[in-house]
């Protein structure tokens, strides 16, 4: 049986190697970038938005065979993100070994919210 | 200047923002987005996207830091997240109907308080008076203290519970963690002890967070070129502010940087009154 602090424990390390994996691609990607760019800085004084296909998730693996160093970025910018949202799946199954259902119904909403977000196109 | 070194000094200020971040427990994104806009002249969108996902960075980081000490509440925070996620996307919506100058202003305003925040003291005193609404959704546990285990029951829980949406939408708005208004929830209008609500805090961070994330990447606030080198040294940094922690002393430490994140807040607020933001 699974007790809580047992549970986070495993979410802890978890976290931190998704983080690691995440720094990494993108240390990778920034030598790339930096390889790429050697012109003039970029201008980031007025928004005019990010290129249509670094936008989603979809577009960005769409783009990494291309070798473009922006998508490898953004790969481990997605991985970043996908870190909190696999602690919260990997939380829903640690309450449902617990047999807590009322916390997995919980998470469950989290997730709703947070798929929502990735996902949609808004 | 060229890619290289303007990369090469947005790194340079990321590393300090997240070792001021941690060494003052506000978190990188609260120094990182001044200085992005202030110092370097970057629209607050862009700024508030490399925020954000340095954000999580140091949010998921330091989550094995925290964990082994036995503080943070798994169910507290999860019950929490569902303001926060819903308030951080009510937030991400709102930078695209507010101004610029609003965000700002706003910004400056939750710099000020984060700094009055970080000096306010704290009981670690447990309340443990019976809430039937809190023992309903086991919003209750015990942490490690010096006499063994000392149990606690969470109070008030619809008014932090509401916090936490506002919590939730200030990250949304401002790329943030927010931090500080999540404690305020957890340690001031649920009474959790101090240690408990700043550990499970900085869990709901990375959530929280995340659920902005992606209304940000699909409005491409989200820049490669801008948040390689923030995010890589916001991590960076923090990862040393909390090696020093253990080792410093950091009373005075913390009263200069209060200084900075004091000046940091009015030159927010008065750039954005003044148009220049």
């Amino acid at each position: 049986m699974m007790d809580d602090q047992k549970m986070e424990v495993a979410m802890g390390h978890l976290l931190r190697t998704g983080v690691l994996i995440a720094a990494f691609v993108v240390f990778i990607g920034g030598v790339l970038y930096l390889n790429q760019n050697r012109g003039p800085r970029p201008d980031y004084a007025t928004f005019h938005s990010v290129a249509a296909g670094l936008r989603s998730p979809v577009g960005v693996i769409k783009q990494l065979p291309t070798g473009d160093s922006n998508a490898i970025i953004q790969l481990g910018l997605l991985l970043l993100i996908a870190t909190p949202i696999a602690r919260v799946i990997f939380a829903a199954f640690g309450f449902s070994a617990e047999k807590d259902w009322l916390y997995l119904i919980i998470s469950l909403i989290v997730l709703a919210v947070l798929t929502y977000s990735l996902l949609d196109g808004h | 200047m060229n890619t290289l070194e303007f990369s090469s000094w947005i790194f340079l200020s990321s590393i300090l923002a997240g070792l001021l971040g941690s060494l003052t427990g506000l978190g990188g994104g609260v120094v990182i987005v001044p200085v992005l806009t202030l110092l370097f002249h970057i629209d607050i969108r862009y700024a508030i996207g490399a925020s954000l996902v340095s954000v999580i960075a140091t949010s998921s980081g330091a989550a094995a830091a925290y964990v082994r000490e036995g503080f943070s509440n798994v169910r507290i925070g999860m019950f929490l997240e569902i303001a926060t996620t819903l308030g951080a996307l009510l937030g991400a919506y709102l930078t695209l109907i507010v101004s610029t100058h609003a965000i700002g202003i706003v910004f400056g305003a939750v710099l000020l308080y984060s700094a009055y925040a970080s000096f306010r003291s704290h009981s670690d005193v447990a309340h443990r008076q019976p809430n039937p609404l809190a023992l309903r959704l086991r919003l209750q546990g015990s942490y490690p203290a010096p006499s063994g285990p000392e149990s606690y029951v969470a109070q008030n829980v619809p008014a932090g519970f509401s916090l936490m949406f506002v919590a939730g939408t200030l990250s949304g708005l401002l790329g943030i963690g927010s931090g500080a208004v999540k404690v305020l929830a957890m340690d001031q209008a649920m009474h959790l002890p101090f240690k408990v609500s700043t550990t499970t805090s900085n869990f709901m961070i990375g959530v929280t967070a995340a659920a902005s994330a992606g209304v940000y990447l699909s409005r491409g606030y989200i820049s490669p070129g801008l948040a390689m080198p923030v995010m890589l040294g916001v991590l960076i940094g923090s990862l040393v502010g909390s090696r020093i922690l253990v080792n410093a002393k950091v009373k005075t430490l913390r009263l200069i940087f209060a200084g900075v994140i004091v000046l940091l807040g009015i030159e927010m607020i008065y750039n954005s009154v003044t148009g220049r933001l």
